[in-house]
């Protein structure tokens, strides 16, 4: 293919009148060893896309020698000159050598470029299906054995952190913790409060339906009082607290590290585990006990509400078979509220994890975060389920 | 100035005033560019240059004041306007703003994709033009912008600012935060675009160096208004801001580069 300089030529005289000359055309000339296509006046990319689509349809087969005459072209985009490069290409095949002629320096150096530029993309490397879903398991598979294998590990040096801190205890930083108990535990009062009433609700009015049958209404409030205090309470709470201040904790620490605020704080001697992972950590572990004592609040007193509504036990009847139910099992605060200090490690470190676990993108903060959500809720119910194995193994 | 004639004035900026609050911004400012000229703003900071460029492109509204782009009113309501304004200019970002969930390929597509009838094949073809143009390798195209450097995003941007053949392109900071290498080939480019494309540039800088190199006119924003004249005019200009911006150390320097 060659572009070669050519005098300027006019669009036919019956184009002189401006409007008619500000579209474009083209016209095809064959005769048996030259096609000539006069390409002439406004080529932008709608006349480009319409060229394409007819010019494909177009025979340009037999010649041995192709002109692609561009002399009488006003305007030319970069759109039209590909579709300009791609008819060339197409005579090329064909067998023939192909001369494209133009007067602008302009178009000259855009053909030249749109030329250049023809490079093949780079080869896709195609799997076919299953072996590809095979892969896509395999990668997901080691992507979780090493996501684990580093939760642990930042575990540990969370660990070692928080022992240096035992030490010298003028390293914690004191006003970030409260600052995050405030966030994490204060301004979550009224949503956990207002789920958990709702809970309770629901399981007296359940658990009331079932146990009439038997004439055991009163039962319910045993059925409430265990339950509550032993499970839900501070399931409810930590799952609520593990969607909302563990997104945080994973946006706002992948946020600054995309900020490079991270890597400036350890170029300033700062430990980030020191700086934002231990005090968060410290604040849900603080707050989420508090907040799993006042879930159980809220949820025994929607369970009464509902028991005074639907069964006519009141409210001072209610206090007195909870009484009798708590003085046989007698540990049910405990075994409930113990677990909050575990779930509040787990919901800080998987935060913190996944949140410096970011890299590169905005699109990498969506997915860690989501990510870490899961995977503090998914930790904590497995780890509820093994406290109850465990406990019942104990006998407590 | 008024030797231009009214079809050359791509871009018309009259008794523009800025108020943020009690703090004002541009007073009574007014501003020509005309067409195919690369023009420079420079000023100190906080004298509104990005403010400016925003409300050029619309994406701010100026307390008082018109602005035309191309023929059309950007402060006017922008229901009645014609939406082709947006595929005849481009921007370019100061840090690119690359959309970070694409691939470089498919960010220059974007802006052809809001044309809804281009074939595939030929969006495909266009994008790897124009990511050649801007003198990125072929391999880029598939990487994603946290995969490229400071100086590979820039030209991505402006790759992607390029994707429907604009008349007019804005730069915010082309240069900045590009060692003197890269800056001095981005300056080439634009140069080079200019020619070959036959574009109208309205560049925001702080580089003396590009100012000499490419820009045929300066806009100085000085005392909420802009003055502008060629380089050699503001050479001469006796505002104590201007003298100490051409005339300090750095100006110097990029003076007698220039004539070297």
């Amino acid at each position: 293919m060659k572009i070669v300089d050519a005098a300027r030529t006019n669009a036919d005289p019956d184009l002189s009148d401006p409007d008619a000359q500000d579209a474009g055309s083209w016209d095809v000339e064959a005769d048996d060893d030259r096609l000539t296509i006069l390409v002439r006046g406004h080529w932008d990319l709608r006349m480009a896309l319409r060229a394409d689509a007819e010019l494909r349809e177009t025979d340009l087969g037999g010649a041995a020698r192709g002109v692609i005459d561009l002399t009488a072209v006003s305007m030319l985009d970069t759109m039209a000159a590909l579709v300009v490069m791609r008819l060339a290409r197409r005579i090329e095949a064909t067998g023939a050598t192909v001369e494209l002629r133009v007067a602008d320096s302009a178009h000259r150096s855009l053909l030249e470029q749109v030329e250049q530029a023809q490079i093949p993309p780079p080869p896709r490397r195609r799997m076919n299906a299953l072996t590809e879903r095979v892969a896509r398991v395999g990668k997901w598979a080691v992507l979780m054995a090493t996501d684990t294998r580093d939760l642990l590990a930042f575990f540990g040096e969370l660990c070692v952190v928080l022992l240096r801190i035992v030490r010298h205890p003028r390293r914690l930083r004191f006003v970030s913790m409260v600052a995050n108990m405030q966030a994490v535990g204060l301004n979550a009062v009224p949503i956990v409060g207002l789920l958990s009433f709702l809970i309770g609700v629901v399981l007296a009015y359940q658990g009331a339906d079932q146990l009439r049958r038997f004439g055991a209404e009163v039962f319910t409030v045993n059925l409430l009082t265990i339950s509550v205090l032993r499970e839900i309470g501070i399931l409810m709470t930590a799952i609520i607290i593990a969607g909302r201040s563990g997104s945080s904790f994973t946006a706002q620490i992948g946020t600054m590290k995309i900020n490079q605020e991270v890597d400036a704080m350890r170029t300033m001697g700062l430990d980030p585990m020191e700086v934002l992972v231990v005090p968060r950590v410290l604040a849900l572990a603080l707050t989420l006990p508090l907040l799993g004592f006042y879930s159980d609040i809220m949820g025994l007193l929607g369970g009464a509400l509902m028991c005074r509504l639907n069964l006519g036990i009141n409210f001072d009847a209610f206090l007195n078979q909870m009484n009798q139910v708590l003085a046989i099992y007698d540990t049910s605060l405990w075994v409930g509220l113990a677990k909050a200090p575990v779930f509040a490690v787990v919901i800080a470190l998987v935060g913190c994890f996944h949140g410096l676990e970011v890299s590169g993108s905005a699109e990498s903060v969506g997915q860690r975060t989501t990510i870490s959500v899961v995977q503090a809720i998914f930790i904590v119910i497995v780890l509820d389920a093994i406290f109850s194995i465990v406990f019942s193994a104990l006998q407590i | 100035m008024s030797a231009a004639s009214d079809d050359d004035i791509i871009i018309r900026v009259r008794g523009l005033t800025t108020r943020f609050g009690s703090q004002t911004i541009h007073e009574n400012l007014d501003l020509d560019v005309r067409r195919g000229e690369v023009i420079g703003i420079v000023g100190g900071s906080g004298t509104g240059k990005s403010v400016l460029l925003k409300e050029i492109i619309g994406l701010m509204q100026p307390t008082e004041g018109k602005i035309e782009v191309l023929g059309q009113d950007v402060t006017a309501d922008p229901e009645g306007r014609d939406i082709d304004l947006r595929q005849r200019w481009g921007v370019l970002f100061q840090e690119g703003a690359l959309f970070s969930s694409l691939t470089l390929q498919q960010n220059v597509e974007v802006p052809m994709r809001e044309l809804s009838d281009i074939p595939e094949s030929l969006m495909e073809e266009t994008a790897r033009v124009k990511i050649a143009m801007v003198g990125l390798p072929p391999d880029s195209a598939v990487k994603f912008p946290s995969e490229l450097s400071g100086g590979m995003k820039k030209r991505a941007g402006l790759a992607r600012a390029l994707a429907l053949d604009p008349e007019l392109l804005f730069l915010d900071e082309p240069t900045a935060g590009l060692d003197p290498i890269a800056a001095a080939k981005f300056d080439e480019l634009i140069k080079h675009l200019r020619e070959s494309l036959g574009l109208t540039v309205v560049m925001i800088t702080h580089d003396l160096d590009s100012l000499y190199a490419i820009c045929d006119r300066i806009a100085v924003l000085v005392d909420k208004r802009a003055k502008v004249g060629r380089l050699e005019e503001l050479l001469a200009d006796d505002h104590p801001w201007i003298r100490e911006y051409f005339h300090g150390p750095r100006g110097r320097a990029a003076a007698a580069g220039k004539t070297a």
